[in-house]
């Protein structure tokens, strides 16, 4: 077995896995859809910019947490763009998270905010990780000559 | 008398959305179709491009308007003007009025829908927003349908069904004279 070949076998293990484990769901192969020769980097470029974002909301939500009196308005604010994001580009565990992060926010539960908040941010370190894998054997492939293969 | 139109320029959609990955998310969407897209970030800068300048007391404005937009897509949840607001304002317009609006939304609210679609809209998309969904557009992208604020709006072109549906299953209204990339070429000929 040559090298491109395993590769590509470690690219389709790792790949499936994400979507059975569940941090990614469909709205990742809508993506990976609209990537072509016109559009080579389109997935990369789209989660990037969700990886930029989610580190701002991140860092939002911890400072409105810690505010005195906390705007819950606020909070639910970014927690509804931090849902829309992670909807947007597939990442099914995060945006499972922010639903129930809203609930608290309703509730101007302060103890279920901050636990979610912890669970967002360690789902969304897992699900960049493994993207950030997913992408690197990707280049690994391009760059031994291969062809990336197609998720379905 | 013969009369042939030749759809030349790319139709027009003007895309409003405050969050950047859904901008290049429905701006790539609508990019397969091959529409020209003009993406904006807010309800007032959607106005601001579509002409209205001042958006509290605007007045109809005057047909010498640039812009020639075909369809507006519009994000609901915005801070500032929401997408309704945005819909409200552009039905309100005397010039705006019939180009047609979509609204997209991450919340699945029953009535937040009846409501976009009693003011005016002609679909309602649930996010994430995907390609089935923008084939839905076609039909209000057909030359027939297609109203710009250029338009003079003399000769009565508007067929358009005032009881679409929004959101459930849109028939293909199978015009024959459309070719796939909904660009209509209409020849119309006695002899």
């Amino acid at each position: 077995m040559d090298g491109v070949t395993q590769l590509q076998r470690q690219f389709v293990e790792h790949a499936t896995s994400l979507y059975r484990e569940g941090y990614l769901d469909d709205q990742f192969t809508q993506l990976q859809k609209l990537q072509d020769e016109t559009n080579p980097d389109f997935v990369v470029e789209v989660v990037t910019l969700f990886f930029e974002d989610s580190e701002k909301l991140l860092n939002n939500l911890a400072t409105a947490l810690q505010q005195e009196s906390v705007d819950y308005k606020q909070v639910d604010a970014y927690v509804h763009q931090f849902k829309g994001s992670s909807s947007s580009i597939g990442a099914q565990r995060v945006k499972n998270v922010c639903v129930v992060f809203r609930n608290y926010c309703d509730e101007k539960n302060l103890d279920g905010c901050v636990v979610c908040l912890q669970q967002a941010k360690n789902e969304y370190l897992l699900v960049r990780n493994k993207l950030e894998a997913l992408f690197n054997l990707e280049q690994q492939i391009l760059q031994a000559g291969g062809s990336v293969p197609m998720i379905v | 008398m013969g009369v042939i139109a030749i759809q030349e320029t790319p139709l027009h959609v003007l895309a409003v959305d405050d969050s950047n990955i859904d901008r290049k998310l429905i701006e790539r969407l609508l990019k397969t179709y091959s529409y020209h897209v003009t993406a904006v970030d807010s309800g007032s800068k959607a106005l601001e491009f579509l002409g209205l300048q001042d958006v509290e007391n605007f007045q109809s404005f005057s047909s010498n308007q640039e812009t020639d937009v075909n369809l507006i897509i519009t994000d609901y949840c915005m801070p500032g003007m929401t997408g309704f607001e945005l819909l409200r304002k552009i039905k309100e317009s005397k010039s705006l009025k019939d180009i047609p609006v979509v609204i997209m939304s991450s919340d699945n609210i029953p009535a937040r829908i009846s409501r976009c679609l009693e003011e005016g809209a002609q679909e309602f998309f649930l996010k994430p927003v995907r390609l089935s969904d923008v084939d839905k557009l076609r039909p209000y992208l057909s030359k027939n349908e297609r109203k710009t604020t250029n338009d003079d709006d003399d000769d009565d072109n508007d067929d358009g069904d005032d009881d679409v549906e929004g959101w459930s299953d849109e028939d293909e209204q199978g015009r024959s004279d459309e070719d796939e990339r909904g660009q209509a070429v209409s020849m119309d000929q006695s002899s």
